[in-house]
């Protein structure tokens, strides 16, 4: 094996300096009872074998397909020198930066990576990163607990399904009380969440766009739940923040958001990117590195790992939470991302994103018995309703070469006929038409 | 140096966006609308790529130094499964197309990879079944606890504790008090081994789990692992096996034999691939027969036909845990690591780290404490207290690593050992690298007794010398203000 590099006669050396004849001699705390009874793997392979092996693994899955699926995970155009700047070894072999002195570089990323997510939500202090968006919306949930100290949660259910489950995943040995709260033309319904809401509720979890694609103002949400003592947090797609009203500007305490779209590729389900940026006055109730600027003995500035005594690692069974490695590589990404999308590449960015959608909405709109849900503005995405079950519809696409989108009725009920449609800045006017052109044979076939 | 924002400048532009080709619509309403613009940076391209590139060159890694981060796992990361990960095949799979009509068959490629994985996890391992959906080691063990609380709670009975050694990791401990138990720490023994006597006083019918390190976190395997698994077992306690030290032991004893119930992996670690500035990772958790019916959904099952298909039909599954099948390019990695290195060259990592391992401790134990004093596996934790006495830390010894281009252990952990200097080598290390470190923590030694100020002055040659991290936390700054 070409991996370890000692030779025959370093091996014989390193024995004889230890004081023992054999490498198993180094073992023997292993009894012969607690050995391993089986280690039935198959033999190496060289690294040429490996690659065309998961070469021909890659070419099963369907990259070619015209994607207009979205559901909280979308494919962005990643300009090239994200993959040529997060890809330096000096970046990605090294780990978490213990030691100032030697890691620099790291910690001034992950800062700059804080005031990036700051600038986007408003908010005033960003983590280095979580696991995904899923766990950020438990960890603000947690968060929210430990500031209020009451166990009532209202969970609008505009938040992803998927991050809906996952909080009842985490939560079920704990005494949280839920209540879900539906939507209703598309946005949260207010009637509903102020109905539950009172000075038991610690939080309120909201996204915004929400699942449906659908854009709201949650000012008014804030300003009541506040008014009971009640925090909220709200889940946001960083895109849409080159144009939507800020969790800042909406009063929101807790901003998280699953931060995949931020330069890093689909890679089919991760390593993703969980953000977290708060109101200051709760930085010390937060999960997570954070990194801060200091001053060495020379007066210079430079940057540590700080308020270490919220972390497993000291405060260990009161910690803040369990976290230790997390999502570094993903939020560097993330950071050189965009400083090349930047300030006014971001506003674009957003603009493309409109635009393309509405044409979209506008060309599905004239397929004959398709509707196009319009009771609220969306960003990106959006729903439309069929003549016929989406999930047929969305097999015929495929054929076609479309990934035609989300079926909703998978997880709502009575949707069985909507499908959730999405269109990013990589799609050309050409694709788009092309889409609707697709949906209109497979409909009418 | 400057920050990117910094180094902005108004008007300047990086990315080239295509231009708008479908005819305008009116916008959103104000309400909707953000009014303060995020201020992020404007810079060139050049800019932003000399700016990440100079950035890059200010960190140690295991591509440019020797890295012996104890716990850490820090060994050579192969290139060929970067190369791997970034195949389009696999980067631009929607993770949701498998669950869509018929949609499994757009993904059977990377299915393959996470459905042979968990196969071959077992296989190592021991264990009945494996999921891969844990994102990191702590992601594993939340996971593990919340399978055993599944477990009892089927019983009619969720108990109360979680019993930890004092030489565990705090993941250990914070993710047990996470899933809601409380923490029982059970001291170490002059061994360096849980106190068997004070956890058998403390096992009672009430207690969920304990959580195990084997090797432990001072390197050392606890032969007694099997007596704890049966005395857990006699009150139905179960039994967790944190697996971040696997590398130690690859193919030569599995958990799975010893009795363990759960064990987590740390990908990320044993199984080369790159942990990136703190992550990402990979925590995937197996289990023994027992608890296979509360594994995470979806699982994967295989048709007759070699398809493979979600699963979600499990009715006492402690649900979903990660959004999709957990960090599927770092699972890649340490599959195409696993097939390259097959049955021997797994052998002969365990047996060179701990070779290596051994080496650096027999070479050093003269000049400087060796608290528990034996064979040790894939790391060895020393203790600065000799150097202590003469004002000397653990922190000052890494200091003057640093210096000379060698990425300190880890230090001040385990927490029972005082002063800890916790050193793995990792079996990708040459002897001669070896020999380099063991000359300077002979020098550092040395200075220790003649000149103690030289190592409390270290590192003189970084491009900050040592910071002030009080300072960092009285006046908190998290982020650039625009001026
Ligand atoms: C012994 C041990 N357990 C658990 C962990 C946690 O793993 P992770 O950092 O992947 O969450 C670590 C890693 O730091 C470890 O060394």
């Amino acid at each position: 094996m070409n991996f370890v590099p000692h030779t025959q006669a370093d091996i014989q050396e390193m024995l004889k300096a230890i004081g023992v004849s054999s490498v198993e001699d180094l073992f023997k705390d292993i009894s012969p009872g607690l050995r391993a009874k089986s280690f039935n793997l198959p033999q190496g392979l060289s690294e040429l074998e490996v690659v065309e092996y998961c070469r021909n693994l890659s070419s099963l899955n369907s990259s070619g397909l015209k994607n207009f699926l979205g559901a909280g995970f979308y494919q962005h155009f990643i300009p090239a020198a994200v993959d040529e700047l997060a890809g330096r070894s000096e970046f990605y072999t090294a780990y978490t930066p213990y030691q100032p002195e030697s890691s620099q570089g790291w910690l001034q990323s992950i800062y700059e990576y804080q005031t990036a997510i700051c600038e986007l939500t408003g908010l005033d202090v960003a983590n280095a990163s979580l696991y995904d968006g899923g766990t950020a919306i438990f960890e603000a949930a947690m968060m929210a607990l430990r500031i209020t100290g009451r166990n009532k949660i209202i969970l609008d259910s505009g938040v992803n399904f998927i991050y809906r489950s996952m909080l009842y995943s985490y939560t079920a040995n704990l005494n949280i009380e839920f209540v879900e709260t539906q939507v209703v033309h598309g946005q949260s319904c207010r009637e509903e969440v102020y109905k539950y809401l009172d000075d038991k509720t610690a939080a309120i979890i909201l996204q915004n766009p929400n699942f449906f694609g659908a854009v709201d103002d949650h000012t008014d949400i804030v300003e009541k739940a506040h008014s009971f003592g009640c925090l909220v947090i709200e889940s946001v797609y960083p895109i849409s923040l080159g144009m939507l009203k800020t969790p800042a500007e909406m009063g929101v305490d807790i901003a998280v958001g699953e931060g995949q779209s931020l330069g890093l590729p689909l890679s089919f389900g991760g390593p993703y990117l969980g953000f977290m940026c708060v109101k200051k006055d709760f930085v010390r109730k937060m999960p997570g590195r954070i990194v801060g600027a200091t001053l060495d003995k020379e007066g210079k500035r430079g940057f540590v790992l700080t308020l270490q005594a919220r972390e497993q690692h000291i405060r260990r069974e009161k910690a803040t939470s369990n976290i230790c490695s997390n999502q570094a590589l993903c939020a560097l990404r993330a950071v050189i991302y965009l400083s090349l999308i930047g300030k006014e590449g971001l506003k674009e960015l957003a603009e493309l994103n409109y635009q393309k959608s509405e044409f979209a909405k506008e060309l599905l709109a004239k397929i004959p018995k398709v509707e196009v849900k319009r009771s609220s503005p969306t960003f990106n995405e959006f729903t439309i309703v069929l003549p016929k079950r989406v999930d047929h519809v969305i097999k015929k696409m495929t054929a076609k070469g479309f990934i035609a989108g989300f079926p909703l009725g998978k997880y709502y009920k009575g949707m069985d006929n909507y499908l959730l449609v999405t269109v990013t800045e990589i799609k050309s006017k050409d694709n788009i038409v092309d889409f609707a052109k697709a949906l209109e044979e497979v409909l009418v076939a | 140096m400057q920050l990117i924002f910094e180094k902005s400048k108004p008007g300047r532009r990086a990315v080239k966006l295509p231009r708008l080709d479908v005819p305008i619509k009116t916008g959103l309403a104000a309400k909707y609308l953000r009014r303060k613009e995020a201020d992020l940076p404007q810079a060139s391209e050049l800019d932003i790529v000399r700016h990440f590139t100079n950035l890059s060159r200010m960190n140690f890694s295991v591509d440019t130094n020797f890295y012996p981060l104890g716990s850490c796992t820090m060994k050579y990361n192969p290139k060929f499964t970067e190369k791997i990960a970034r195949m389009e095949g696999f980067s631009d799979i929607h993770p949701l197309i498998w669950q869509l009509e018929a949609g499994e068959k757009f993904a059977q490629g990377a299915l393959e990879v996470v459905y042979q994985l968990e196969r071959l996890l077992s296989e190592i391992t021991g264990m009945s079944a494996f999921t891969t959906q844990p994102l990191a080691g702590a992601h594993g063990e939340l996971t593990g606890v919340m399978l055993i609380a599944a477990y009892h709670k089927a019983k009619g009975n969720r108990r109360k504790y979680v019993i930890v050694p004092d030489s565990s990791h705090g993941t250990n401990p914070a993710s047990a008090a996470i899933a809601g138990y409380e923490v029982v720490v059970i001291p170490s023994d002059k061994n360096g081994f849980m106190d068997l006597e004070i956890f058998k006083s403390k096992l009672n019918p009430d207690v969920a789990a304990v959580m195990l390190t084997c090797p432990n976190t001072l390197g050392i395997f606890e032969s007694q692992i099997g007596q704890i698994c049966e005395a857990a077992h006699k009150v139905d306690a179960l039994v967790y096996y944190d697996g971040a030290n696997l590398n130690a032991i690859l193919g030569k004893a599995r958990p799975g034999d010893f009795g363990f119930d759960v064990v987590h992996l740390n990908l990320h670690k044993s199984f080369g691939t790159p942990h990136g500035g703190g992550g990402p990772g990979s925590g995937p958790v197996g289990v023994s027969k027992k608890l296979d019916e509360f594994l995470p959904v979806p699982r994967l099952i295989k048709d007759a036909d070699g398809t493979i298909k979600p699963e979600f039909n499990r009715p006492k599954s402690i649900g979903r845990i990660a959004p999709f099948y957990g960090n599927f390019g770092v699972m890649l990695r340490a599959y195409a690591y696993i097939l390259f290195l097959g049955k021997s060259g797994l052998i002969e990592v365990a047996e060179a780290a701990v070779l290596n391992a051994n080496y650096c401790r027999v070479k050093l134990k003269e000049y400087f404490d060796l608290p528990y004093d034996r064979v040790c596996m894939h790391e060895c934790v020393f203790s600065a207290t000799r150097q202590k006495l003469n004002g000397v830390s653990a922190l000052d010894i890494a200091k003057y690593l640093i210096e000379k281009r060698i990425h300190p252990p880890t230090i001040y952990f385990p927490l029972i050992v005082p002063e800890a200097i916790m050193i793995e080598p990792t079996e990708t290390e040459s002897k001669e690298t070896l020999d380099n470190f063991i000359k300077v923590m002979k020098e550092a030694a040395a200075f220790a007794i003649s000149d103690p100020q030289r190592l409390k002055d270290a590192p003189q040659n970084t491009q900050v010398s040592r910071l002030d991290e009080a300072k960092a936390v009285r006046d908190l700054d998290l982020r650039w203000h625009p001026l």
